[in-house]
């Protein structure tokens, strides 16, 4: 599989974002010897055929990318960024900290939430845009 | 990467066991700065030691009201956590204002507190000079570039800083860290728990090498209410910080009861301010109060050629963190 892009190697760029475990994580920093038994999902695991994940959609439509080299990394970063929002995981501007709850998906929000995935052709309104649209979808 | 044998620990042990015959070996947890480290050839480890396995990844209230961080409980269940988020507020923020999404989710909270203390002349081999890298052989950074480089507790040997965020914060809270040995366990206050530079820069806590992490036990806070972590740094999200302040106050109407301060990006540990602490104890939470302790705090810094700025970005952080926390609703 080439999907999994290798950028930075030094888990600076999240161009290797895999999720295993049910997480997303840097997999250049990682053994696959810690991840025996693990489910890893990476880019070539998210369509149906020629049925795309939302996500996948929300890129092509709003031009997520330009090079396209981060995209995968992106991709599965933002799907897991969903998931994460799904179970009300704070992030760093989330406005209330101290109680539990369901977290609202503003555009501050996805961009402290994708800070992990650098894109050097700097697609970034694009990638914004992309991740609020599937929300949309994948909400109801 | 050099060559390295590997296993699986069933209990913990058989990884301080195997710790204790080869002090070659490293833990692996997280591995988010152990293995970067190793890809740069800067840590060799003869073996590396998972773990992972072990029952250690839970969070648990602790008899009297604290709380109990298991040593590979993960970052970004630690900063998500209910009882995390009531009761230690700052310290979520603290977590949350580091690294990505996706380091969280590999970094353990133990690891956190192991992640080496450096600067960019410590991670590049290709720069001889690195006392902390490569023991009696100097450093480059004391007459290199130095912007993001210690103004506190330094020494002539090693002028790097202490990156973790999640350290400030428990050094403002007072935690012991359980540990376990060949001997059994022992606990080592939070404030002892990372060292000065001094003369030997190489060593960056007072863990032993035959020593395994088993817990951070947090005591029952009396801080929630008014706290703030404050970070400052060269972007807004993902970037180490320039300087750091976690700020708490025990309040009685507007007088201060007691107060926590601790900074980050300013020495080589994370560091506690207690004679600020201690200067505004009875006093009231004014402007005036916060910016003479933020002068005691910064009192004994000394600068180099490209960080003196870090004085007063860290006199007006602590102001501003002071100020932020005075002002919190629960």
């Amino acid at each position: 599989m080439t999907g999994t892009k290798k950028g930075c190697d030094h888990g600076q760029c999240g161009s290797c974002t895999v999720i295993a475990g049910g997480r997303r994580i840097n997999s250049c920093l990682s053994l696959a010897l810690v991840h025996q038994g693990d489910t890893v999902t990476t880019i070539e695991g998210l369509a149906h055929g020629d049925q795309l994940h939302p996500v996948q959609t929300a890129f092509l439509e709003h031009d997520g990318y330009q090079c396209g080299y981060c995209t995968p990394g992106q991709i599965m970063s933002a799907v897991a960024l969903l998931d994460e929002v799904r179970k009300g995981q704070p992030s760093q501007v989330t406005p209330e900290l101290r109680k539990a709850g369901p977290v609202e998906l503003t555009p501050d929000e996805i961009k402290e939430r994708m800070s992990g995935n650098l894109c050097r052709c700097g697609a970034y309104p694009g990638i914004v845009a992309a991740v609020q649209q599937a929300y949309g979808q994948t909400q109801s | 990467m050099n060559s390295f044998t590997f296993r699986r620990a069933d209990a913990p042990d058989t990884a301080v066991e195997a710790l204790a015959h080869d002090h070659a070996a490293k833990l692996l947890g997280g591995g988010t700065n152990l293995i970067d480290l190793m890809k740069q050839g800067v840590e060799q480890p003869t073996a590396l030691i998972d773990i992972n396995p072990l029952p250690l990844a839970e969070i648990t209230p602790l008899p009297g009201g604290g709380l109990r961080l298991g040593a590979t409980a993960r970052n970004s269940d630690t900063a998500a956590h209910p009882e995390v988020r009531a009761q230690y507020p700052m310290l979520a923020q603290a977590i949350l204002a580091g690294a990505s999404a996706q380091l969280r989710n590999m970094a353990t909270d133990a690891g956190n507190l192991l992640q080496r203390t450096r600067c960019y002349y410590f991670y590049d081999p290709a720069y001889l000079a690195c006392n902390k890298r490569k023991p009696g052989s100097g450093c480059a950074a004391i007459t290199g570039f130095n912007r993001i480089h210690a103004i506190l507790g330094a020494s002539p040997e090693c002028i790097a800083t202490n990156p973790s965020d999640m350290a400030v914060a428990l050094a403002a809270l007072e935690p012991t860290v359980r540990v376990r040995g060949p001997k059994g366990e022992r606990h080592i206050h939070f404030a002892d728990f990372h060292r000065l530079p001094g003369k030997t820069p190489e060593i960056d806590t007072n863990l032993r090498a035959d020593e395994l992490i088993l817990s951070i036990d947090l005591p029952r806070s009396s801080y929630a209410a008014h706290s703030h972590y404050l970070k400052v740094r060269d972007r807004a999200s993902y970037a180490f910080a320039l300087v750091s302040v976690a700020a708490a106050l025990d309040l009685d109407g507007t007088t201060i009861r007691s107060a926590r301060l601790a900074l980050g990006g300013v020495a080589h540990k994370p560091w506690r301010a207690e004679a600020a602490e201690k200067s505004l104890k009875g006093k009231p939470a004014t402007a005036d109060s916060f910016r003479a302790a933020a002068e005691l705090a910064l009192a004994g810094a000394q600068t180099y050629k490209d960080n003196a700025f870090k004085v007063p970005m860290a006199k007006q952080a602590i102001v501003r963190a002071l100020t932020v926390a005075a002002g919190e609703q629960a």
